[in-house]
């Protein structure tokens, strides 16, 4: 029941973006895809999630990765559609839906909302949210759907700082109660100390560096990877956070 | 966002908008009613509503032969043909603009309308070679190039993937084919035969029979039940394709599928009265501007808007020239563009 990544590799014409990945995550985590632009964090999710070709192999529970069966977020997943928020939602369920909506179904996708704090939004269209208002939207929609395999891309990065914590409480709580594994493409290295049980720092298209925060995000390990020159505070409550002090020409 | 709402309240507003989007449809249905109801009062001969009531209750053998033969045999076929033709560009310029993506879409985007006209030129200049009625060679043979359009589109498909992109290009190549081939048909032709194929091309309720009227409400009854399986499919798809891919939808597939239901529904559409431009246009605009994008509601609302637009056009054509009907397909075009140009200023000010 793990995740598992064989010397995955991606390829776009002569450039190789993804470079023999290899790891295995186990359920009832939420992972953490860090790395500087252009390594490779959306090209990993988007392997996983079937939606480009890769060598190598990627396993869940020892079989090949179905998208209808996991939970898939993309990083641009703007909807411009006159979808009411509680429409949208209940897309989730959307092979279960006939003629009538049934109320099980209607009501599940009500909690959802009430879930992520959205209930004030759900006669709005999707037209006119915002794009951390669909976030969450999207979000709602995707764990609707029990998905025991989540992944994220940069699924908060639209997110005020009080819905980035509501978001990542809400994963928590997901993951404690239905041990799903949880995959978030994310940049915000602070939220990651905070909110992650494991880190896949990527650079170049492979893994440099693979465990908790603390023992992969070193002041030499930033350098390395982003080039800059950082502090790592740690609070009296124990918390880390970076403090950037400047970059590398 | 975080004002307090109780899931009553929620569950209540849902259903309530369900409710309203009902009686939505249920209103467009009865103004539907209404206007076939004044086309069947209006044509050149006249015939004032007591009169048409009257003869309706009769039936087709009704005491007066007259007015018999003029309800029966030559307005109730055009007017049930404009309600049928109008439903399946309807509900076919929805799924279109659905799968490609792209409200401008329509049922003729793909390159069918150009092949069926292609089909019934075809017919009229070498139908006679054929031991049939022309009334039967011209629809068929735009029936079967409209199914030949969507065969070489779909094989474009097929061989790339059902890309809106891919199957846009794949269409507008088949356009630009099937309509030179036409032209050159055109351009060979007599001038009786190319008047005829004009004439074919304008798109004329005129051109209605019982035999079209059945072999259409056929087609548009046979295509329901596909249409209705992949309802809530389409309606995920506006949340794009990686969306809808996510949610298991298996996208390609759908596009696929659809697309072939909206060629068959094109083709039955035109192959008896010629190409009626813009009802496939814009009863899907107004269809969602009316009742949003949840397709239980839009489907049926963009048919039952495409039969209003219709035989609302017919009706408008044989009050202007009583004497010498229209052709509709004319007057659709012509009311369609600034209805098109409304859609594309909205769109611009939405910022698209």
């Amino acid at each position: 029941m793990t995740l598992d990544l064989t010397s995955v590799g991606v390829r776009r014409g002569r450039t190789t973006i993804l470079d023999t990945v290899g790891c295995t995550l186990q359920p009832g985590q939420i992972v953490g895809l860090i790395g500087p632009n252009g390594t490779g964090k959306s090209t990993l999710i988007n392997a996983i999630a079937t939606l480009l070709p890769f060598s190598g192999t990627i396993r869940w529970h020892g079989r090949p990765v179905e998208l209808g069966k996991i939970g898939y977020m993309p990083q641009h997943a703007l909807v411009q559609a006159d979808l009411t928020v509680t429409e949208t939602v209940l897309l989730g369920r959307h092979e279960r839906l006939g003629w009538q909506v049934k109320a099980t179904d209607l009501d599940a996708a009500i909690h959802a909302l009430e879930e992520f704090g959205i209930a004030g939004l759900h006669d709005r269209s999707m037209n006119i949210l915002s794009g951390g208002q669909q976030q969450l939207v999207l979000l709602a929609q995707r764990l609707l759907r029990q998905p025991d395999l989540l992944l994220l891309d940069e699924a908060t990065s639209a997110l005020d700082i009080r819905h980035q914590m509501q978001v990542f409480d809400r994963l928590r709580a997901y993951v404690q109660r239905t041990g799903a594994l949880v995959v978030i493409a994310i940049h915000d290295l602070n939220l990651a100390a905070r909110h992650t049980d494991r880190i896949l720092l990527l650079h170049q298209g492979r893994v440099a560096g693979d465990g908790p925060f603390e023992t992969v995000i070193s002041p030499d390990a930033l350098r390395r990877v982003y080039g800059i020159e950082a502090e790592i505070l740690v609070s009296p409550s124990g918390h880390r956070a970076i403090l950037p002090l400047g970059a590398h020409g | 966002m975080t004002g307090v709402m109780s899931a009553e309240t929620m569950r209540g507003a849902y259903r309530r908008a369900s409710a309203r989007r009902v009686a939505m449809i249920v209103a467009a249905v009865l103004v539907l009613a209404l206007l076939m109801m004044l086309d069947l009062t209006t044509g050149p001969s006249g015939m004032p509503l007591p009169v048409v009531l009257k003869g309706l209750a009769d039936g087709p053998h009704g005491a007066s032969r007259g007015v018999a033969t003029i309800l029966w045999d030559l307005r109730m076929p055009q007017t049930l043909m404009g309600a049928l033709v109008g439903a399946c560009l309807g509900l076919a310029g929805l799924q279109m603009q659905t799968i490609l993506g792209n409200p401008l879409a329509s049922p003729f985007t793909l390159g069918f309308s150009a092949a069926a006209g292609f089909g019934a030129a075809l017919a009229i200049m070498f139908g006679g070679l054929v031991p049939l009625p022309s009334y039967l060679v011209i629809p068929a043979s735009a029936f079967a190039m409209t199914l030949v359009a969507c065969g070489l589109v779909y094989l474009v498909a097929r061989l790339r993937s059902a890309s809106p992109e891919i199957l846009v290009l794949g269409g507008i190549a088949v356009l630009f084919f099937f309509q030179s081939v036409q032209s050159l048909l055109q351009f060979l032709a007599s001038p009786e035969v190319l008047q005829q194929i004009v004439f074919w091309l304008f798109g004329s309720l005129l051109k209605a029979t019982w035999t079209s009227v059945t072999v259409c409400a056929v087609i548009l009854a046979g295509s329901l039940p596909f249409v209705l399986r992949d309802i809530w499919a389409l309606t995920t798809l506006r949340l794009g394709d990686a969306g809808a891919l996510s949610l298991g939808v298996p996208v390609e597939a759908v596009r696929r599928r659809t697309f072939l239901l909206v060629a068959v529904l094109t083709a039955g559409a035109v192959s008896f009265v010629g190409t009626i431009g813009f009802i496939g246009l814009i009863a899907p605009h107004a269809a969602r501007t009316l009742v949003g994008e949840d397709h239980r509601f839009a489907l049926p609302l963009a048919a039952v808007t495409g039969a209003v637009i219709l035989i609302g056009a017919s009706v408008f054509g044989k009050l202007i020239s009583p004497g010498a009907v229209i052709p509709v397909g004319i007057i659709t075009a012509v009311a369609g563009v600034p209805i098109l140009f409304a859609i594309i200023t909205r769109r611009g000010r939405k910022g698209g």
